[in-house]
């Protein structure tokens, strides 16, 4: 099966698109007609066949708009993708375990020859390929961490272990729902959540924490955020807010259904073997309110899930000020019928 | 937890206490690397108990042909080492978990200072190599009573940097002449005796070291005691928990569900509540407050032990 990937955009025009597959396909994150905080940790990778789920580092076809998308942002400010001096060696663990996971789950699109510390890496899609040695960062154009996540969807923060506690000290981040890593560099994992309302209360943050220590080599796990964004843009980053901000006013009865994206973020975890720092990688999955009550269930559900969501999280995630319209426009999708467990579609 | 059944390629008598063992893949594929300080922990089957001991790693860490091990033989301990020592020989198979590291480099460090204590070395003969992979400027020292009893000397290069005390030729380590001057941004680590470890801790806050800057691997072997019993909630069943065994040994025989990872009171798996008490619990682990043991409502299974008439936990 050969992939075609789209030629579309994540601004200005925001051509951004999803074929009928990739509706399908969509990682829906709520299991039931309401949400709240949970520790909501599952085994990675694993899942049904032809889901998100099933590869450790998902491709699909937004990858190559992707990529372009990042590289525009990089352009416009190389903050985006920040790794301090001790981090460097996670940087490499992260480049080998992507490029050997890419390799083997998709070896049309990617190869990777090693030879000792002699690699040769073959990315098909965007037409690169490279003879690098393995550990020597003179051997590639830049960092390894910057190499690799400037040919990966998703944002990346690498996160290294001492005191109990995991700092964000490396990141790739250009897709982020309304945070900074120019900001939160250097910061551990209770400051870097600080802005996240209720949950520190919940003690949601101790046992994440807790468990993310714990994660072991060979262990990986994942859990689905989600939040709301106006227009198909990856780059909604407290940096650039003054270019998104406003366009969360051109909502209307109207436009709601192809304006209106839900967002949501697959996250994952992996622990790094020669570093023992934890890759945090945070894949972006955009689809319009439109497209997802194409799918019964999923219309159902989002009605519910948004008309009764605690006015906190409203705000929070940002979609407060739209709320009315958005519940007014899916409620046309509620018959009130009961809807089966779990995130994925009715078959 | 993911498992790795493996070979046993060779062993070793480092010293009169000490044995060498290197693990293979049986079919010659490359074992995970991993990163200095880390350890494994290696199951020993003996009737109807699964014991299970960690160790740190002594191999060099991104080689993935083997991995090597150094065990002492402690004769009063739960028998764990004896078991290594005297059940486990060439061409054996042997279950081993993923590598684990509670002892990691702080890469930030501008020089690491590495002092091993007896078998404390251990951790060391793998940070090392990392060391010199990543070319950090460090410095280790060894320190053993006797000759004989220095198992390391075997394993350690030799290096101007690598310092080796024999407390019975008079050379015994002086830690204020190795801590004092070193440069801002140095590191320092220890593992071995309590009383080392302490006293390096001393040392440093006297020498007005950041505390951030000074860590020390605190895992052993759960040690051995009297029998108890333990009563599990859910299902009301009473397990008990022989001299030679640890509580989490027992609760794993009896079939009960509890998690862990480093079977040595330093990773906070295996944190049990406790929901009734009526005697003293005999904490091990480095991992609970001193406000925690004294409160008697949790219980690190793989360390501790209990002494009374009834324990309830939380499972």
């Amino acid at each position: 099966m050969t992939m075609q990937f789209n030629d579309e955009t994540f601004r200005g025009d925001y051509t951004y698109h999803n074929s009928p597959e990739a509706i399908r396909r969509f990682p829906f994150p709520f299991d039931q007609d309401s949400y709240m905080y949970s520790v909501n940790i599952e085994q990675h990778p694993g899942g049904p066949k032809d889901t998100p789920f099933e590869k450790m580092f998902d491709v699909d076809e937004h990858y190559v708009a992707e990529m372009k998308d990042r590289e525009i942002t990089l352009a416009e400010d190389p903050l985006r993708c920040q790794s301090l001096p001790h981090m460097e060696l996670a940087g490499w663990d992260l480049l080998e375990l992507i490029m050997v996971s890419k390799a083997r789950d998709y070896p049309d699109l990617f190869t990777l020859h090693r030879d000792g510390n002699d690699w040769h890496w073959i990315n098909k899609p965007l037409g690169i390929e490279k003879k690098f040695t393995f550990l020597d960062a003179t051997t590639l154009p830049c960092g390894p961490m910057e190499y690799i996540t400037r040919q990966t969807q998703g944002d990346f923060a690498l996160l290294h272990e001492r005191d109990n506690n995991l700092w964000m000290d490396a990141g790739m981040i250009t897709s982020q729902a309304d945070w900074s890593l120019d900001f939160d560099v250097g910061m551990n994992f209770f400051e870097w959540h600080a802005p996240v309302p209720k949950a520190r209360k919940m003690g949601v943050f101790d046992k994440a924490l807790k468990f993310l220590l714990a994660v072991g080599q060979g262990q990986h796990y994942r859990r689905l955020n989600w939040t709301m964004t106006v227009n198909p843009r990856l780059d909604t980053s407290p940096e650039n807010y003054h270019k998104w901000g406003p366009e969360k006013r051109t909502i209307t009865p109207e436009n709601v259904g192809q304006k209106q994206f839900l967002r949501v973020e697959l996250q994952t975890f992996f622990r790094l073997p020669r570093s023992n720092a934890l890759a945090f990688p945070i894949r972006c999955y955009l689809m319009n309110l439109e497209d997802i009550a194409s799918n019964p269930k999923w219309g159902r559900r989002l009605h519910r899930v948004l008309r009764d969501i605690d006015p906190a999280l409203a705000e929070y995630k940002g979609f407060a000020v739209n709320q009315k319209i958005i519940v007014d426009y899916l409620s046309q999708f509620d018959d009130g019928a009961p809807t089966s467990p779990g995130i994925f579609p009715d078959a | 937890m993911k498992k790795l059944c493996l070979k046993v390629t060779a062993v070793e008598q480092l010293s009169p206490l000490v044995k060498r063992f290197r693990f293979e893949d049986p079919t010659g594929a490359t074992l995970p690397v991993f990163s200095g300080g880390a350890h494994l922990t290696v199951e020993m089957p003996e009737g109807d108990t699964i014991r299970r001991n960690s160790y740190s790693l002594i191999s060099d860490p991104y080689d993935g042909s083997a991995y090597e091990i150094a065990v002492r033989r402690e004769d009063r301990g739960r028998g764990g080492s004896l078991y290594m020592h005297t059940k486990v020989s060439e061409g054996d198979d042997i279950t081993v978990s993923l590598p684990s590291n509670l002892f990691q480099l702080d890469l930030r460090a501008r020089k690491h200072v590495l002092i091993g204590g007896g078998i404390g070395i251990t951790p060391f003969l793998s940070q090392l190599r990392q060391l010199d992979m990543e070319q950090k400027p460090y410095e280790l020292h060894y320190a053993a009573r006797s000759r004989e009893e220095a198992a390391g000397i075997k394993l350690l290069p030799q290096a101007a940097h690598i310092h080796v005390h024999i407390s019975e030729e008079g050379s015994r380590m002086d830690l204020g002449a190795i801590l004092d001057g070193q440069p801002l941004g140095t590191h320092v680590y220890t593992c071995g005796p309590d009383g080392l470890i302490t006293a390096v801790a001393d040392q440093t806050a006297r020498l007005g070291w950041p505390k951030a800057a000074v860590h020390s691997e605190a895992f052993t072997a759960p040690p051995p005691g009297e029998p108890f019993d333990v009563v599990v909630k859910s299902s009301g069943k009473t397990v008990h928990v022989k001299a030679d065994q640890s509580l989490l040994e027992a609760l794993e025989a009896a079939k009960v569900d509890i998690d862990y990872s480093c079977r040595g009171g330093a990773c906070g798996r295996c944190h049990t509540k406790v929901t009734a008490c009526d005697g003293r619990i005999l904490h091990n682990d480095h991992w609970l407050s001193d406000d925690e043991r004294a409160a008697q409502q949790d219980i690190m299974p793989c360390m501790s032990r209990f002494k009374g008439t009834r324990l309830e936990l939380d499972l």
